[in-house]
């Protein structure tokens, strides 16, 4: 009897013992970062959703993590993460320090993800164990990570901002692709008829609200936070960008309806021809698959305040696009390094870009005949000429949700009615400001 | 194989010990310290444990927070952020300033949604529980298909009402605008001040089935014989309901009233799905408002001060609920 329990007692140590062990799997033989072989390791991906939908990012990467396996012999499991989820998973990740190995991040929360410190810094050793940082477009890498410090992620997609018009709509009210806003506006104006509006914004999706708001600004010369990182939201010409935007609903020039807009409903309505124009980065694979053809738009730069401005005043577009990073705590770096240096290589940016309808970041992937088409063309032309990062502050993504939510509600106000004024304006962005933390 | 083992030597022991079974076989185990009235305090230490694991735990790391400078240069090991003191709470209570402003804002917003929204699922609740007494063909679906929004999963019924109240193509607009022309314009319902109706109305869908069906268990405990005794002394049947039924339910209604309550008041789910992180002014409850300013803003002291307040004003709710009920149930007893 004694032995039975002993016996007992035995069996049940080595099952626990066994249990951990499979829970710690692969980690013992990878644990000294650089060196040695990494085959058989698995590492976790967590891909942003670039594509139509999360099932179609899994359709378009799985055989590619496949390739990546079999010339390395590292698996690779991936998890496709909606936009809405991105930067709260990151946070839990971050605060638990139970994050996947590779991750993908909005090009706009770099600084604010490093500032946590969590992402593995791309320093020179890093960049040489993917190929060199130079293979990488400066205005991409200027997106990366605050100035002065190691990036924190590397460029993986690129966007920027166009102005796509509905050919047709131009050419029957004898219009040409506006150059100012106040061509746009006219324009607008001019295309609004019953259900039918010159223009669609998307006004709940706080992100897009605040790239139109930082370009609107930057075109008056005027940033967000000043040189120590301190928010400058209540500046006049803030207030002015913000009004600027606000005011296509309030005027007529959008639909009411499109204060609600939170779900691209502005690329179905582009599409469908209930809109004739809208601002929006690479948006290619989106309309055809509301079926316009590509030879039915046009894309051209977003408007500036005067024609052919230059500098500051003629910045048409943020740099847009999504990076990828390096969790810290992973306890495969070396394979993690070699992951990056695959996607980030010149077939992988050819092959991946062409088909999510995005730019490739690095510069030798560019030429690719496949980014030739004449709205990837300006799109490449906005970003390499006049697009401009989003500040790179820690209190980046503060300054996205609190600007945006308050844009959202005066884009609510302009839809019921209610009128927006400057001081309206002032006061909302008054009460964004007051929510940031000090930093 | 290894559950079974110990458990067959366990048989074993008894008759082998000798002893008679009963208080005999713990004596060799228990020291006599505890055989003399720390048995149940044994035997409650794992639920003891539990709890402080699940509750007590947490919270506790909460309340610490909330005295931190806990930002996002401290997320990777909050330990190390700077202690602030009572900083946190001072700028969630300044009310002329705006953080405080905007808290106290949400906080009426909140209070107003709670006394709203159960009083109404109480009110459905109950009638239906009523109607639901009396015998009728078909009466077992009817009850079945009440219990449909609550069986539903939260997020499916909420993200359904988004749909419903789309402004251009949702059906709500739809049956009000197009079909019954009641209002001249679409209504926006997800932003704007609706959204507070909006709010109000997926709250009760969501919560009155919860109240139905414990008011008609609660119904269930009424004899027959009171009823029937009232109408033989010529009482209608509103008279029934005033005299009988509502007084008979009071110790159901008590319970059911604080949990719908205090749900109502912490709900986070109707209007994180119903907006998104950022909801709309008009309808800014304070669940969301405390996690933008932890989880949006990246501000976890202050979010964490904010939560700290929301408990001690609920904890008072619920004493000053219980000391008052419980009165009443005094008097009615005496």
């Amino acid at each position: 009897m004694r032995t039975n329990r002993v016996f007992a007692a035995t069996a049940l140590v080595a099952a626990l013992g066994l249990t951990a062990a499979a829970c710690g799997g692969g980690s013992s033989d990878d644990s000294s970062g650089t060196s040695g072989s990494d085959k058989g390791v698995t590492l976790t991906y967590w891909a942003s959703n670039q594509g139509t939908s999360l099932g179609n990012d899994k359709q378009v990467l799985t055989p590619e993590l496949k390739k990546f396996e079999q010339q390395t012999g590292i698996k690779v499991k991936l998890e496709v993460i909606g936009w809405a989820d991105l930067l709260n998973r990151i946070l839990a990740a971050t605060t638990s320090g139970q994050g996947p190995d590779v991750l993908n991040i909005g090009n706009t929360w770099s600084a604010s993800l490093q500032a946590t410190g969590a992402l593995l810094p791309f320093d020179s050793a890093n960049f040489t164990a993917i190929g060199g940082k130079d293979r990488f477009a400066a205005s991409a890498i200027a997106a990366s990570g605050a100035a002065g410090q190691d990036p924190a992620a590397v460029p993986l997609y690129s966007e920027s901002y166009g102005l796509y018009y509905n050919k047709k709509m131009f050419a029957d009210a004898g219009l040409q692709p506006p150059t100012t806003w106040d061509e746009l506006n006219a324009d607008a104006k001019k295309l609004t008829k019953g259900d039918v509006h010159g223009i669609a914004v998307e006004g709940s999706n706080g992100a897009e609200n605040i790239h139109h708001a930082f370009v609107l600004a930057k075109q008056r010369g005027a940033d967000w936070f000043d040189s120590s990182g301190k928010p400058t939201f209540t500046g006049d010409a803030n207030v002015a960008a913000v009004k600027q935007y606000v005011d296509f609903v309030a005027s007529g020039e959008a639909a009411k309806g499109d204060a609600e807009y939170d779900q691209n409903q502005t690329i179905t309505d582009f599409a469908t021809g209930k809109a004739a124009m809208m601002m929006w980065q690479s948006a290619a694979a989106s309309i055809k698959s509301h079926g316009m053809s590509q030879d039915q738009y046009g894309v051209v730069p977003v408007p500036t305040q005067t024609a052919g401005a230059t500098g500051d005043a003629g910045v048409t577009s943020m740099v847009a696009g999504i990076n990828i990073a390096v969790f810290k705590s992973t306890k495969h770096q070396s394979a993690a390094l070699k992951f990056v240096k695959f996607m980030t290589s010149t077939p992988e940016q050819k092959l991946l870009n062409s088909t999510y309808g995005t730019l490739p970041p690095v510069t030798e992937a560019q030429s690719d005949p496949a980014f030739q088409t004449p709205d990837l063309k300006t799109l490449a032309s906005v970003l390499s000429k006049s697009a401009a990062p989003l500040p790179q502050v820690p209190n980046e993504s503060q300054f996205e949700t609190t600007v945006g939510a308050a844009v959202k509600d005066l884009f609510a106000d302009a839809a019921s009615g209610k009128s927006v004024t400057t001081a309206s304006v002032k006061a909302a962005l008054e009460k964004a400001q007051s929510q940031m933390p000090a930093s | 194989m290894t559950a079974t083992a110990p458990l067959e030597n366990a048989s074993e022991a008894g008759p082998d010990s000798g002893k008679p079974a009963g208080r005999g076989r713990l004596r060799p185990r228990i020291p006599a310290r505890l055989r003399q009235g720390g048995l149940p305090y044994l035997l409650l230490l794992p639920a003891v444990l539990l709890e402080l694991l699940i509750h007590i735990v947490p919270m506790v790391f909460g309340i610490l927070i909330s005295f931190k400078g806990l930002t996002l240069f401290y997320i990777r090991n909050w330990s190390t952020a700077p202690w602030t003191g009572f900083d946190n709470y001072k700028i969630a209570v300044k009310i002329h300033q705006p953080i405080g402003q905007a808290l106290l804002h949400s906080f009426w917003v909140t209070l107003e949604f709670t006394v709203l929204s159960v009083g109404l699922s109480w009110l459905i609740g109950t009638a239906a529980a009523i109607l639901m007494q009396e015998g009728f063909r078909g009466r077992a679906v009817m009850r079945a298909v009440f219990l449909v929004p609550y069986a539903l999963p939260v997020y499916a019924t909420v993200i359904t009402w988004t749909f419903m109240f789309q402004q251009n193509t949702g059906l709500v607009n739809h049956v009000l605008h197009d079909q019954l022309h009641l209002t001249s314009d679409k209504s926006f319902w997800l932003i704007g001040s609706n959204s507070f109706w909006a709010l109000v109305i997926v709250s009760v869908w969501k919560s009155w089935p919860f109240a139905f069906l414990a008011l008609m268990a609660g119904l269930q405990n009424i004899p027959r014989e009171l009823y029937e005794a009232a109408a033989m002394d010529g009482a209608g049947v509103w008279q029934q309901i005033r005299k009988i039924t509502l007084p008979s339910l009071r110790p159901v209604n008590q319970v059911l009233v604080l949990v719908l309550f205090l749900w109502t008041f912490n709900d986070f789910n109707t209007p994180y799905v119903l907006f998104g992180s950022a909801a709309p002014h008009q309808a800014d409850l304070i669940s969301i408002h405390i996690y933008q300013s932890s989880f949006i803003t990246w501000n976890f002291g202050e979010g964490s001060a904010m939560s700290v307040l929301l408990l001690l004003f609920l904890l008072l709710v619920t004493a000053v609920y219980l000391l008052v009920t419980s009165r009443k149930r005094g008097d009615a007893d005496a």
